[in-house]
């Protein structure tokens, strides 16, 4: 058995940013374990620009983006594999590798989960109606198009407005098919308010809100769908369905973590991020092992998932040099207008980033963090979107002796 | 191109489990076979679309044939498994009472059981039950430890390549248009692949048993399609239960009830229900079954939540009679009193799957009696099925992943398929290449993320493997195409796009 500081599972965003960091900091025996051909995940299929503005200033497509990680982590000459899918995981961080050589087993001080995510599918969602072909997640159509250089369909419904729906949307019609309408069933888009600009109104793609696909037809390849609008509870208003002649269903409605590691292994996950329950570094249920972007909490922007790797490769690097002590056992509670938050508990009061999703779009809105009677910090937003996460910074200053630790949206 | 010579002693129509059992079964003796299908593959009718029970023959009227078949079936089902690789589990079922009211029902249940000669059937009360099955709401229940589950389409294509091997031929994607009897000898078989002729025909069509009858001149047979949906749960909800477990069947009804059935492969289905619909290819979901279905199965297990569904499919049932009369009807198993020669199967719904093997003894017997077959003595009962990577050990894993690093790839995450089975699983001696070929010979996109990794390497490997264009991989066969072609190579698209860029370029200048 092999033995290593830290083992790296995925070579997307956020395992090549948790990478380098990692070799930043110091850390030599590293292992980065990718299970496709090549490293960058998916953001080799995403070719459209708009990543990076944050990160490097500047708007990069996916594969640039990627290629910034790939080249630092060539350089710096940190081991990876390619091909090779982890297979088991267990407590005590021994992972087993599978590849054309066989399986390998390693044993590591610390792991990082960068698995990022999978896509919700029809099955999961329950649409209604027959099984032809032609349906396909937003995700899938993009690898097909743009990595395989095939194309899925002419005339095509988009169910759901999650971005890589909007992207797809815009892509399609760039490739000459004819996207008819993108549903949303909620009131409001799930995608970044630039997408529904840049990728339906420029190119004069309706959005339909309230609206979902209740019938699919079609035997062999798909021949039309039927779609409804709903009610404010959200049944199916009568007399508004209509049947919409197409052959191809593109789904964009959701992200799922991909945990199926995480969940052998026996890690805590928070039912409503679908990522492990961590602290403020990032570390799992289970001691020394972290978890960063994609596979921790859905992101919208990829700067971002490479900003949470680098800043739980502190909480690494703490780690190995001696396990820190618990200063504080406080789990960060929400009250309203909040979906998530993560990290969901505090054991330390050093600076802590915070992310949060809101429950629905708003505008003139205040993020109160408090503990007890006392505001420890307010922070106020034009608006806020579900679609946008929230990230707020708390310093140790702010945190100094806190005793709980509630937030509200006001 | 070989040319394949049409002339065939006897023709099966419909390669679904019974007609592939019937091919096996007549492959034991020196004669010349053909099984026709319509569809792209063996099974995929009723056959792929049921609970996967190995029924212990309690539901059925004594003295009819689908008691009789259903209790045989059930007791040699493990040799036949055996035999032919196919995966075989005795769980056992328990048909579940929640009132008072049941309790008489699961006395007449057992009562018709034992009449039909099944083995061990008890009456088991509230604290057996709690032991059984600790989730499970009820007050007591019929236990039969002979009931068992199997997997449908690997059955099938069990028998079918191993019919195959011993000689049987398959001729998938031929639909029959027309039979015509000549010269009173032998018939002519229409399809949209040429004509076919043999001296006897076993209409072994299923849901389009009545048509192919009526082809030959038989009109005495009308079939309603009855449709059943399900759903399938994730993996992880698996431990709720250890039996099949049934309500009490309401008497008049197309079905058992809406039951939850743990497979083979160790999800659960919820379903079947029962509806009569009129379309023969309506494999439809539909919205309030749906709903009813989640409710039902709640109402026995209500750890069970919504968010564990990860597929809905449905099945028809093949019904002889209009859902105004309801209910079972008998199995026919007869040749024609109008058409010499001519092997009706008719109505061959539940428990069709656990008497596919009795129901193909009799149909060898019926031909038996009227001239004496000669055996194949060169037949081999015995199939190997696709060696599945994650069911070794380690030693062995590393030792098969040496001899081919194919089994070093796991192309689909979920289900932890290799590209070798993968590749197997494409060499299949039957030729279907479609998605769903593979996909019921692997298990590859059967799992949670329902193939959103391992779809498109998946149609990589099909293109590659059959060399085929993008346009002719496809989903099921026939029309059901998954790719338009390339993305560059298409002339219509490159001057869509052209016109697209160019008003883009124009709204900028503007």
């Amino acid at each position: 058995m092999s033995e290593k500081e830290v083992i790296i599972i995925g070579g997307g965003a956020a395992g090549l940013a948790a990478a380098v960091a990692c070799k930043q900091k110091g850390i030599e025996e590293l292992l980065l374990i990718e299970r496709g051909g090549y490293l960058g995940g998916i953001l080799n299929q995403c070719i459209h620009d708009g990543f990076g503005l944050e990160k490097f200033h500047i708007s990069l497509a996916g594969p640039e983006y990627a290629q910034r990680y790939i080249e630092q982590l060539l350089d710096q000459e940190i081991p990876y594999l390619l091909n090779s899918m982890v297979v088991s995981l267990t407590p005590q961080k021994e992972v087993v590798v599978m590849g054309s050589n066989g399986l390998q087993h390693f044993q590591a001080k610390v792991v990082i989960l960068a698995m990022g995510c999978r896509e919700r599918t029809r099955g999961a969602i329950g649409i209604p109606g027959a099984r032809p072909s032609g349906i396909y997640t937003a995700g899938v159509a993009q690898e097909l198009i743009n990595l395989k250089d095939y194309m899925v369909g002419e005339k095509i419904v988009i169910l759901g407005s999650g971005d890589i729906g909007l992207i797809m949307a815009r892509r399609l019609t760039l490739e000459g098919a004819e996207v008819i309408t993108v549903a949303e069933k909620l009131p409001y888009s799930s995608g970044l308010p630039r997408n529904i600009n840049q990728c339906l109104y420029d190119f004069n793609i309706p959005l339909l809100l309230n609206h979902t696909v209740v019938d699919i037809e079609g035997n062999g390849r798909l021949s039309g769908v039927t779609i409804a609008q709903l009610g404010k509870r959200g049944g199916i208003i009568p007399g508004s369905k209509q049947k919409i002649a197409c052959d191809t269903l593109l789904l964009s409605v959701g992200l799922i973590p991909e945990n199926e590691l995480s969940l052998e292994a026996g890690i805590l996950l928070d039912p409503i991020t679908g990522g492990p329950q961590v602290d403020q570094r990032g570390q799992t249920s289970l001691p020394g092992i972290f978890a960063c972007g994609n596979v921790l909490q859905v992101h919208d922007i990829v700067d971002n998932v490479s900003l949470e790797a680098e800043y739980i490769v502190e909480g690494v690097a703490e780690y190995l040099r001696g396990k820190p002590r618990k200063e504080c056992n406080i789990k960060v509670e929400l009250e309203k207008g909040l979906r998530y938050v993560v990290p969901q508990t505090l054991n330390s009061l050093k600076d802590t980033l915070f992310s949060f999703r809101v429950n629905q779009p708003g505008e003139k809105k205040a993020l109160i963090f408090h503990d007890g009677e006392k505001v420890i910090k307010k922070k106020s937003f034009p608006r806020v979107n579900p679609a946008e996460m929230i990230r707020v910074k708390l310093s140790s200053r702010e945190l100094e002796d806190l005793k709980s630790l509630k937030v509200r949206l006001v | 191109m070989k040319t394949i010579n049409h002339d065939f002693h006897i023709i099966i129509i419909g390669g679904g489990v019974v007609g592939c059992a019937i091919a096996r079964e007549l492959s034991k003796y020196k004669i010349k076979i053909a099984v026709l299908e319509k569809e792209d593959d063996v099974g995929w009718g009723t056959s792929c679309r049921n609970s996967g029970v190995v029924h212990a023959g309690f539901n059925n009227r004594p003295g009819t044939l689908m008691a009789k078949f259903c209790v045989e079936g059930n007791k040699s089902f493990e040799d036949l498994c055996h035999q032919l690789g196919v995966p075989y589990k005795k769980i056992g079922k328990l048909v579940v009472a929640q009132k008072k009211e049941e309790l008489k029902d699961l006395q007449k249940l057992k009562q018709q059981g034992d009449a039909n000669r099944v083995d061990n059937l008890q009456i088991i009360g509230l604290n057996e039950l709690k032991r059984l099955e600790p989730n499970l709401v009820g007050i007591a229940a019929l236990y039969s430890p002979e009931t068992a589950i199997t997997s449908p389409y690997l059955l099938t294509i069990a028998l079918a390549e191993n019919a195959l091997n011993n000689g049987a031929s398959f001729f998938l994607n031929t639909e029959v248009k027309d039979i015509s009897r000549l010269d009173n000898s032998y018939f002519k078989i229409s399809t949209n692949r040429g004509e076919f002729t043999s001296s006897y025909v076993i209409n072994s069509a299923g849901l389009y048993a009545d048509r192919i009858a009526r082809m030959a001149g038989i009109k005495k047979f009308s079939l309603y399609p009855c449709r059943g949906e399900y759903h399938i749960l994730d993996k992880k909800a698996s431990w709720m239960i250890n039996h099949l477990v049934y309500p009490v069947p309401q008497d008049g009804t197309g079905g058992l009830g809406v039951h939850l059935t743990p497979t083979i492969d160790g999800n659960i289905l919820i379903g079947p229900s029962n509806e009569y619909i009129n379309r023969r290819n309506d494999f439809s979901s539909t919205f309030p079954i749906m709903k009813m279905l989640s409710a039902e199965a709640y109402s026995f297990l209500p750890l069970i939540s919504s968010g564990d569904i990860i597929r809905s499919y449905s099945g028809l049932r093949a019904k002889q009679v209009p859902s105004s009369v309801g209910g079972f009807w008998d199995f026919v198993i007869e040749e024609s009193d109008t058409v010499n020669n001519f092997i009706n199967l008719i109505g061959i719904e539940s428990p069709g799957l656990t008497a596919a093997q009795p129901i193909a003894q009799r149909v060898v017997n019926i031909i038996n009696k009227k001239e004496r077959l000669n055996s194949n003595s060169s037949f081999n009962p015995f199939r190997k099925g696709i060696l599945k990577f994650e069911e070794q050990d380690e030693e062995t894993k590393k030792a098969l992943i040496k001899q081919d690093s194919n089994y070093g790839e796991i192309v689909c995450r979920c289900e932890k398929i290799t590209k070798k089975e993968i590749l197997e699983a494409a060499n299949n001696p039957l030729g279907a290449k479609s998605l769903i070929s593979i996909k019921y010979r692997t298990r590859a996109m059967m799992g949670r993320c329902q193939g959103g990794y391992c779809q498109t390497r998946i149609m990589e490997i099909l293109r590659e493997y059959f060399e085929l264009d993008p346009k002719e991989i496809t989903l099921k066969g026939n029309d059901s195409y998954l790719l338009n072609g390339y993305r560059s190579n298409k002339e219509n698209n490159q001057s869509c796009q052209k016109k697209k860029l160019l008003s883009l370029e124009e709204g900028l200048l503007v």
